[in-house]
Formats: structure tokens, sequence, C-alpha cells
């Protein structure tokens, strides 16, 4: 025979979708929430900051990755997109007036002490844009919880929700400008509509499963119904504050977008069920009881580390199994 | 309500529109050697029962089933032995074989071919015309038939599952007779229900195929104990245990059988095979096979006798339009990839899938990135992506304690994985280590 035949092991097709094609699907589901961020924070406050984050963000990630690949003779998996999408939710994550070389310093930790040092893409046990902005919260809290909107600079709606005092020059946030993202807070987390639109297409793409932003956002809402205040302090069962709280401080970014990030979230289908209670619990707890008005960021890398134990418990009874046990 | 079916699973590419319009033709054989391997089925090779230089006649016995798992093998041709002698097979392994000279007079065995009444035959002579006729599944796993016919405990079966569902992709074999020998599937399936008095026959046949589900219902107007059942189309809607668990609730698990849960499971081939033998006396030495993918220039259903060479049927699909990468033995999803076409064609052989490009060669594994997509395709509800990372460290213990032994191959969770992961590939290796080392014990 002239041309030899190529043998393999079965099976002998694939499925057309590659983790590029998922990565960089969750990148375009990002990008009405990043266009928001950018009418809002750029065009409407005629600032270039914000547009320069995000390019910023997501060149420094690519970079990292690419540069430290290179140096360590390792296979080059920038193409892939997932150091982008990296780069992209980090920038959403930041406020408009963040200084950019803060922003590069956390690009560069999340791709490269986040990610690479623990092995690359699929090894990370945090997801890295969420390690950094806890970074670099620790690091330059002023800067990194210093909102502007409107050309005022105050506390982001939660904080006034939740402390009761309205900052002068603001108002108390509508129900509707918190869902549209007419209000303060970090570039992506601002639009609950534009957020939801990529949650959708995220959906339909069976990139995301239900599961996880489900349970997260019911499991906080229930929390938040039981223990949540309103601004005199008295525990309410409001309807509008909850609202509210569900529409801001990044509950629909995280929930959608960075819990169910696959590297750091169980595999599991009841596995994935109990991190989204974990998660609503989290934040739950940190909004009502913590110091702060936000807690998405801390709940979602906190319960990523205890994602191996989750799965441990969570491992599904095998087909017709079911009820015996193991022998 | 929607049609049965089971959890996870996968939807390839089905590829049956090549070949599903194209009737069965039978194929005049060639002149020249038939090659009959010993071992083609699971169990025990048969053991030779000609010589060279016998003069052997269509339907004779040239092989004795030399165990209680085991089968006969019958000649397909009529000639004479040229050799006993080891042979490649299409795995690449080496087997013994009979290799017969046809004459092309095709004179049979006496009686081959005539009519023969199984009402009046015993339950016993019928199980032993089967286990004669060296009968086994012919869905790919090749298990005795008339060791699945008896069951420890006959009168437990209350379901007898025909297997139509063909679920993978390109195979249009079944389809084909279920369109054009309905009559046959019904008498084979009565046949078997004379064996168990208290089993009701189900064909099971999935959705896609609206025609063949129609000639069936025609086919089983007037029979009380035999119905359709139409399910949903999904890889791997045809494996024992999803097609028990979507016909009728039923689950096993490995250490099961069928008949531990009420049923036996046999595919459309087979039970026209039972048909022949017992009603027509004809053992088992055709088979029909799709000639399909897209590197044949037509692709066709064929009725082939056994023991023909792969390369002289590609005629059969006018030769091929462009030069094959990969040709397949059975389905994209469990077939077997072959490294040449000279070799003989078995009783479990399905078809030859021939493919101008491999997907395989074409992509490179990268990193899993725990997506999930093997576990919710599992539909033997494991965790495929902690199965590889055990199986791949070594971890054997850690294997077998994710029940990777209940793994049974069908390549769903490799079919999904965005990273194109070898996963199945590595499963198969873990288990046969796994299995060497209980023999071991």
């Amino acid at each position: 025979m002239s041309n030899l035949l190529n043998i393999s092991s079965s099976p002998h097709v694939r499925d057309k979708s590659s983790t590029k094609s998922i990565m960089w699907d969750v990148f375009l589901a990002l990008l009405p929430a990043a266009l928001f961020g950018i009418y809002n924070f750029s065009i409407k406050a005629k600032s270039i900051n914000a547009v320069l984050l995000i390019v910023v963000c997501i060149a420094t990630c690519v970079l990292t990755e690419y540069i430290w690949e290179t140096c360590m003779k390792l296979p080059l998996t920038v193409s892939d997109g997932s150091a982008a999408l990296t780069g992209l939710l980090l920038a959403l994550n930041l406020s408009s007036t963040f200084p950019v070389w803060m922003a590069i310093i956390g690009s560069v930790f999340a791709i490269l002490v986040v990610k690479q040092l623990f092995g690359g893409i699929g090894q990370n046990f945090m997801n890295p844009a969420l390690g950094a902005r806890c970074f670099l919260m620790v690091s330059f809290a002023g800067q990194m919880t210093s909102f502007t909107y409107d050309g005022v600079t105050g506390a982001t709606p939660l904080a006034i929700i939740k402390t009761g005092k309205i900052p002068e020059g603001l108002s108390e946030p509508g129900l509707l400008d918190m869902f549209l993202g007419n209000i303060g807070g970090t570039i992506g987390e601002t639009s609950a509509i534009a957020l939801l639109i990529g949650a959708a297409y995220l959906l339909y793409k069976k990139i995301i499963t239900w599961k996880i932003p489900v349970c997260y956002i019911v499991t906080f809402a229930i929390f938040f119904l039981i223990f949540g205040t309103n601004m005199d302090g008295v525990a309410s069962m409001d309807i509008t504050v909850l609202c509210k709280e569900l529409c801001g401080g990044g509950l629909i970014l995280g929930a959608f977008f960075m819990a169910t990030d696959y590297v750091t979230s169980p595999i599991t289908p009841n596995g994935q069920i109990i991190f989204g209670v974990i998660l609503g619990l989290l934040t739950g707890i940190f909004r009502v009881f913590g110091a702060s008005a936000e807690g998405v960021s801390y709940a979602i890398i906190i319960s990523n580390l205890l994602v191996p134990l989750i799965e441990r418990w969570t491992i599904p009874v095998p087909f017709g199994k079911e009820g015996l046990k193991d022998e | 309500m929607s049609n049965a079916t089971f959890r996870g699973g996968v939807h390839p590419y089905e590829g049956k529109e090549l070949s599903e319009d194209r009737p069965i033709k039978t194929v005049t054989a060639a002149k020249g050697d038939f090659v009959f391997p010993m071992a083609q089925h699971i169990g025990a090779p048969a053991t030779p029962i000609v010589q060279k230089g016998d003069k052997v006649l269509v339907g004779q016995k040239i092989g004795e089933a030399s165990g209680f798992i085991s089968a006969n093998i019958c000649s397909s041709v009529s000639g004479t032995v040229k050799a006993v002698e080891p042979r490649m097979l299409l795995n690449g392994a080496q087997a013994t074989c009979v290799v017969i000279t046809n004459d092309g007079e095709y004179t049979g065995i006496e009686g081959l071919g005539e009519d023969r009444d199984y009402t009046k035959l015993s339950d016993d002579e019928i199980r032993n015309i089967v286990k004669e006729a060296g009968i086994v599944g012919m869905g790919g796993a090749g298990f005795p038939t008339n060791v699945k016919l008896a069951p420890k405990e006959p009168d437990a079966i209350d379901y007898i599952l025909i297997n139509g569902a063909e679920c993978e992709p390109y195979l249009t074999s079944d389809y084909r007779q279920m369109l054009e020998c309905p009559e046959e599937i019904v008498g084979g399936l009565k046949v078997i229900l004379k064996l168990f008095k208290k089993a009701k026959g189900l064909i099971c046949i999935e959705d896609n195929k609206p025609a063949a589900i129609q000639k069936m219902q025609e086919a089983v107007q007037g029979e009380a104990r035999i119905d359709v059942k139409v399910l949903k189309t999904k890889y791997p809607q045809g494996g024992e245990r999803t097609l028990i668990s979507a016909a009728t609730g039923r689950k096993i698990y490995s250490k099961k059988l069928p008949a531990d849960a009420g049923c036996i499971v046999d595919n459309i081939s087979t039970v026209i095979a039972i048909y022949r033998a017992v009603c027509k006396q004809t053992p088992l030495i055709t088979r029909v096979m799709t000639l399909t993918g897209d590197a044949f220039k037509t692709p066709v259903n064929v009725n082939v006798r056994l023991g023909c060479n792969h390369a002289d049927l590609v005629a059969e699909g006018d030769g091929f339009a462009t030069e094959p990468k990969k040709i397949i033995s059975g389905g994209p999803m469990m077939g077997f990839a072959m490294f040449d076409l000279n070799v003989p064609v078995t009783k479990t052989s399905s078809s030859i899938l021939a493919m101008t490009g491999d997907q395989v060669a074409e992509f490179d594994p990268t990193p899993c990135i725990r997506c999930g997509r093997c576990v919710s395709a599992c539909p033997g509800n494991l965790v495929p992506q902690k199965m590889a990372h055990a199986a791949l460290h070594g971890d054997y213990e850690g294997f077998e304690k994710l029940s990777g032994m209940e793994c049974y191959e069908c390549g769903s969770c490799t079919f999904v994985c965005p990273a194109k992961r070898p996963l199945t590939q590595t499963f198969k290796q873990a288990r046969q280590y796994v299995m060497a080392q209980r023999r071991k014990k």
C-alpha cells in the first residue's frame, strides 16, 4: 500500500468545541458588560482610564503568559484565550479610576502567581482574576475602593444601602438604575442587564449550566431575606432592597462568570449545587455581618479552596449501583 | 411525552444519510481464498475440525466450539481447505484460521435453506440449532447467543429486547434489514419468545429511523407478545445497559447480566441469524455490512459471505473517490481502526467506514480545564476526569475506587472533551491492567 492508514484507539470522532472556542465564547459573553462599562465610565465621564484598564489588563496577562512559557520552554497556550479572558475579567473587577500601573501588577500576579506557578491552565486552585483582585484589594485598598460616578467620588450603592449614609452629591440609587447600570462600581459589575445578556448566551451555548449561578443567587436571596437589614438597620424582608443587593456588588458578574470558572468549580453535578449554596451563604455573611458591603470576590475564592473537598463528597453513584452498598 | 432514553450520552454527526437509502446488495463472492478465523467471538477460540485438502460444503461446520463460552464456525463457501494456519486479523493479532479455496459452486450441505417449522421443535432443540449454527451477538461484542438463550432461570425473563437502536453514526445495516426483511426479524423474535413463555418482545428503535419504526409496527400487527419501542436518538442508546434502562426502566451494572434484570438483548442481525438457522436451516454464514464514509464513491449496504477479504469489498462501493486516511471496522465511536484491508470479514464486522480525514490526528491533547462535559456525557454516571487523573498517575486503586471498572468504553467522554484528551484510551489501558492484576490473584 502506498499510503499508510492512520490507526488509533476508538472513538475516532470528536466534538467541535475546544478549549479555545469555549474561552472565546466566554470572552464574547463578557463584551456587553465591558462595552457598557466603557460607555458608563469612559464615554459618559470623558475619561480614557476605563478603556485603558481593559486593554492593559488583557495585554499584560497575555504577555506575561507568553514570556513565562517562552522562558520556561513550555508549549505556548496564549492562543487558547484563557489569559486574555483573565485580563478582561480582572479589568471588569477594577474601579474605573484605578491606576494603570497597579493594574499591571495585578495582571502579572494573576497569570504568574495564581495560574502559571501552579502549573498553567487547568491547574490553578483559585480564579486568577479574583485572586489578583483580592491581592490588589489588600495592597491598594484605597484605590480599589474609590469609585467615581458622574464626577462624584463616593461609596458604592451597596455601601449606601448598608450604612444608610448618602454621601453629598449622590442620591440613593434606584432599582432601575442599578438594573441598567447607571451607578458607580467596578467597570464591569454595574449593569445587571448587560451581564444577564452575556449569561444567557453562555447558558444557550451550554458553556455553563444553571446549577452554580442559580443555587448561588437563590441561597443568597434567602439568606438576605432572613438576616438582611434595611437602611435603618432593621430586619426588613424588603424585596426592593433584596433586588438591589442582587443587582449590585458584582453578584451577577461573580455568579455567572467567575463562580462558574471550570477550573475552580466542582465537576460533579451535586458538588456544583453545594458549591452554589456555600457561595450564597458566604456572600450573605460577608455582606450582612462583614465590615464591607461587598463580599462576592472573597466568597468565590474561599469556595474555590473547598472544591477538592466538595468533589470528594459528591462522587456520583455509578449507573445501576443506586442503593447498593460498596463491595 | 418524549421518547425513552437514559441520562448522559452525546450527539455525534450521524452520517447515516450517506447509505440509508441504498438497498442491501448481495455481493457475488470473488473466487479465491476465504479465511475463517477460529477466534471471532468472545470466549475460547473454536477448534478446527477440517484439515488441509478436505472438501467442504456451504454451511459445513469447520470449527467446533471448545468450551462453554465459545462458538462454532461454519464455511460460507464450498471448496477445498487450502491451509489451517495463523493469519492476521483486523485488530493486528494472529489467530488460527481455516483457509478455504472457493470453487464457486456453492454446493450446500444437506437441507441447507429448507424450511423448518420451529413450533415442532423442543426448546432444547432450538438452543442446540442456534449453537450449531455458530450464532454470536453480531452488534460487535460477539457473545455466543446460545449461552444468552440459556439463562439460569428462564422463567424470570420477561423482556426480549431486540436492539435496533443502531446508535453508532454511519452504520445503516440494521436499518436496512428492518426495512427489507421485517418478517425475518419478527420470525426470529417469535422463536426466542417460544423459549421464554413469560416474556414480551420489544423491538427498540431510535426515533431517527421513522421508516423502520413504521415498517416494524406493521410487521408486528396481530402479534400479541411483540411491540415496537421508540427510543430517543442519542449515543450510546444501543449499549446493553442504556437500552435496558430506556426500554424497561431497569438498571444493571458490570457485575450483572441482562438476565438479572429479566432481559435478553439481541441485535437485529442476530435475530435474523436465529430465524435463518431455526426456520431456514442456514447457519451463520453471511452478514450485512455498511460500506460508507466520505472516501467511498458510492456508499452502499451489502450482504457478504463471512470469510471474504475486506479489500475485495471496496469495489462494491465503486472504489474510493479519495484515498482514505483512516478506515474503521464498525462505527466511529467504538469501531476498530484498520491498518490493512487484507483481513477477513468476521461475524462481528459491521462496516467498512472509510474517512478522508482523521479527526484524532488533527488535534493535540491540551491540559484538562475541568469543564465537566465528560461527567455530563458519561452514561455510566462516572467521573472520567478523575478516573483519567488516577489512571495516568498509576493510581489503579484510586481508579477502581472511582468505579473505573464500570466504564464500558463507549467513548462519549472523549468525544465531548474540548481539550481533546484521550480519556477512553486511558481507561482501556487501566481496565486491562486491573483485569490482568485480578487474574494474577
